[in-house]
């Protein structure tokens, strides 16, 4: 199919720390040029009519493809956790790859171990010709530091990111919350929020000794977060990450055991929620991501400590960002580094920022839309949000991918 | 032994107002006068329980009720059922060995079912905390809560206040220790709830590996040493340990446990002269507590704590349903 070229007019960019008015010309899929005097022939036009333009979200570590959910939410590109599957063949690599095509695009992170049992390497080599921009622990951490070191240093020399979960399974085996008043009010079994820097601290001591890129896909710890900060004065290759979930709300959300709120790792004190926004303020934290992991009421409807972790995040991930910069913690295009420009630099794509030369990935967004968050009326296959009822603001209006409109 | 604790009824709120909820769930909804409404209510069938052959009270007679059981119980089933048979109601008992739960239903599955059989009133055990306030939440009659996990027990509590009271004539201002394996306990959070709720000083005794987290934030001292926790209290009571506790992963063994933390004659003599020892049951004797001192004659309450929870089951099962009996005031 042949594509016009497009120029987006009236708008506010977001190439710079604050939005600026500008527009855009987009030819062959590609940003061609930033404030165009003069546009080819047959060129279509769209009025942003005053509207940020921003690059479209790369959301980086969702459990399930889920494209109504991540084009209402501004998502035009998602790393698919290997967690379904798993994803440690390459013939499953390269499916989920061309999952989402030509208006989202999947880029699928690899099992680092088979059938992410933590014992013996997947065929990472395979799987990065097949498609796998990064690999993973999946939803676990690799407890044996024998394996996790061949892991590292494998992916590695493939010029492979290791996305990691960091929470000690000794300390958290069998529970669902973290110690704390909540958790003892509630009879729930929980584990000491040290579990994630204990974590944190075996992989950085791995990171340091094999010189491996690693990524911490959710840092939710005053603790976890000191070691990160520490790591990256000493130079190491280390970035990580945070959902919204553990930047708005602390454990006091799973009262009346709503299990909307039941996520890995599981909400935490206010104390280490406001170490997290701070986090987020002084760059710690390089990403910040949905992680959308839609589950129906068969996986929630039940007993809290029965249910199974994990939130539907993609469509509130833009909104609950705004917030972030209405209440000062980031600029704009601070946000927009830690939604589209780090994930990209992460996954190795040409994509995540408004500049010549890359994909014409691109959002509108009203950044004053109010609208409230409803469980019941999600564009996500199941509604497990616990920021339901919530009031909000700012949403994407329009969106395209490659410069094809999406929406 | 004294009863002169009882208010007199224009203490309270009229009609519904005195207990103004539809389920029991947990001693966390509940205010100190509620909590003193239904012991009071409890205290006049204990009177008809003791009076001899006829124990029948017709005021529940048409109502079903269902004792679901998802966790195995003997006693408190056992109370449950005979508190409702005693009110006239009609009484059905479901075990989780012998349902659907076992071939894969989900929880609320089965709750709708029993819905649409129309009880007028569930009595629910589940191992899972938080189980019986999902059930609550989906049914249309009242739900009473004979045990979730590790959260509540709330008749449980209310048996344990009405039996402090009677024989110590107050539940308030006594210092209280709760000892044993408290973080695995509903038992002891529901006490630690009443009790500090009815203005005890309440201490938990417990090893530090069954010590709950931020125990603290529920406004108790804490012990790991049995004698200095015990030091002048006027309520010791005990906790059953389990034996899967005592396997190595919590504690070393049941000796070892029994040493550090058992209930022995000389280790009560730290507590008041006239300290009471309790016990929800089943016991293990020899490890978390003494034969010598479960049987013993004045201050060993165990049985009457068994004789309490028929009456205040009584009282709840009775006061729950008032609104669809259509009780004068109660709507």
């Amino acid at each position: 199919m042949e594509l016009k070229p497009l120029l987006i007019a009236n708008a506010q960019l977001i190439d710079g720390d604050t939005p600026r008015p500008g527009s855009l010309l987009v030819t062959d899929g590609r940003i061609a040029a930033l404030d165009p005097t003069e546009t080819p022939d047959g060129t279509e036009t769209v009025d942003a009519k005053g509207q940020w333009l921003a690059p479209g979200i790369i959301d980086l570590g969702v459990f399930a493809t889920d494209k109504p959910a991540f084009h209402f939410g501004g998502i035009t590109r998602a790393a698919l956790m290997p967690d379904a599957g798993p994803l440690d063949d390459p013939g499953l690599v390269e499916r989920a790859a061309k999952g989402g095509k030509p208006d989202l695009w999947v880029h699928p992170v690899a099992a680092a171990t088979k059938g992410l049992a933590g014992r013996d390497l997947a065929e990472i080599g395979l799987m990065k010709s097949a498609g796998a921009r990064a690999i993973a622990t999946g939803r676990n951490r690799i407890a044996d530091s024998g394996v996790m070191r061949r892991v590292l240093a494998y992916a590695a020399s493939l010029g492979l990111v290791t996305i990691i979960h960091a929470e000690d399974e000794g300390l958290t085996a069998g529970a669902v919350a973290t110690d704390g008043e909540m958790a003892t009010r509630l009879g729930l079994a929980s584990a000491p929020a040290i579990a994630e820097a204990i974590a944190i601290a075996r992989d950085l001591a791995l990171v340091e000794e094999t010189g491996a890129p690693v990524h911490f896909r959710q840092v939710t710890t005053a603790r976890g977060l000191d070691l990160i900060r520490a790591a990256k004065a000493k130079g190491l290759p280390v970035l990580c990450g945070i959902t919204p979930a553990h930047l708005f709300l602390s454990d006091t959300a799973i009262g009346d055991f709503r299990t909307f709120a039941r996520l890995s790792p599981p909400l935490r004190s206010e104390d280490d929620r406001l170490a997290c926004l701070a986090a987020v303020a002084d760059g710690t934290i390089d990403v910040l991501s949905s992680g959308h992991d839609p589950r129906g009421p068969e996986d929630k409807r039940l007993p809290f400590a029965e249910a199974l972790p994990g939130m539907a995040g993609a469509e509130t991930l833009l909104a609950l960002g705004l917030n972030l910069v209405r209440d000062g913690h980031v600029s704009p295009g601070r946000l927009f580094d830690l939604l589209a420009a780090t994930p990209a630099c992460l996954l190795g794509l040409d994509a995540g920022r408004l500049t010549v030369g890359m994909e014409a990935d691109l959002i509108l967004i009203d950044d004053g839309t109010p609208w409230q968050v409803d469980a019941k009326k999600m564009a996500a296959y199941a509604g497990n949000t616990p920021f339901d009822g919530m009031p909000v603001q700012g949403r994407a209006t329009a969106m395209w991918k490659g410069g094809l409109r999406v929406r | 032994m004294t009863t002169s604790t009882i208010r007199p009824a224009s203490d309270y709120p009229p009609g519904g107002d005195a207990f103004r909820h539809r389920h029991l769930i947990g001693i966390a909804q509940l205010t100190p006068w509620e909590i003193s409404y239904v012991l009071d209510a409890a205290e006049e069938w204990v009177d008809l329980n003791r009076s001899g052959a006829a124990k029948h009270d017709d005021r529940l007679a048409g109502l079903t009720i269902i004792n679901a059981f998802f966790e195995n119980s003997t006693r408190t089933l056992l109370s449950f059922e005979i508190a409702g048979k005693r009110l006239g109601a009609d009484v059905v008992n479901m075990h989780a060995a012998q349902s659907s739960v076992k071939k894969g239903e989900t929880l609320i599955d089965t709750a709708m079912t029993l819905n649409a059989m129309r009880a007028d009133a569930m009595v629910i055990r589940h191992g899972s905390s938080g189980a019986v306030q999902l059930i609550a939440d989906k049914v249309d009659c009242p739900v009473l809560n004979a045990g979730d996990g590790r959260h509540e027990h709330p008749t449980q509590a209310l048996l344990d206040a009405l039996t402090i009271r009677r024989r110590l004539g107050r539940v308030e201002g006594l210092t209280i220790a709760i000892c044993g394996d408290v973080l695995h306990s509903r038992v002891a959070r529901s006490n630690i709830l009443a009790l500090t709720l009815l203005g005890n000083e309440v201490r938990v005794v417990a090893p530090a590996t069954l010590t709950p987290p931020a125990i603290d934030r529920m406004h108790v001292a804490t012990f790991t040493d049995m004698d200095e926790g015990l030091k002048d209290a006027d309520v010791v009571m005990m906790l059953r340990l389990q034996n899967e506790r005592m396997d190595g992963a919590y504690l070393p063994s049941a000796r070892e446990y029994h040493a550090l933390y058992g209930l022995t004659p000389k280790r009560l003599e730290k507590a008041k002269p006239d300290a009471i020892v309790m016990h929800p049951g089943p016991m293990n004797r020899g490890v978390e507590i003494d034969s010598s001192v479960a049987d013993h004659p004045t201050r060993s309450t165990i049985t009457e704590q068994v004789e309490m929870g028929v009456a205040v089951r009584m009282a709840c099962l009775d006061i729950l349903t008032r609104r669809q009996r259509k009780v004068a005031g109660w709507n």
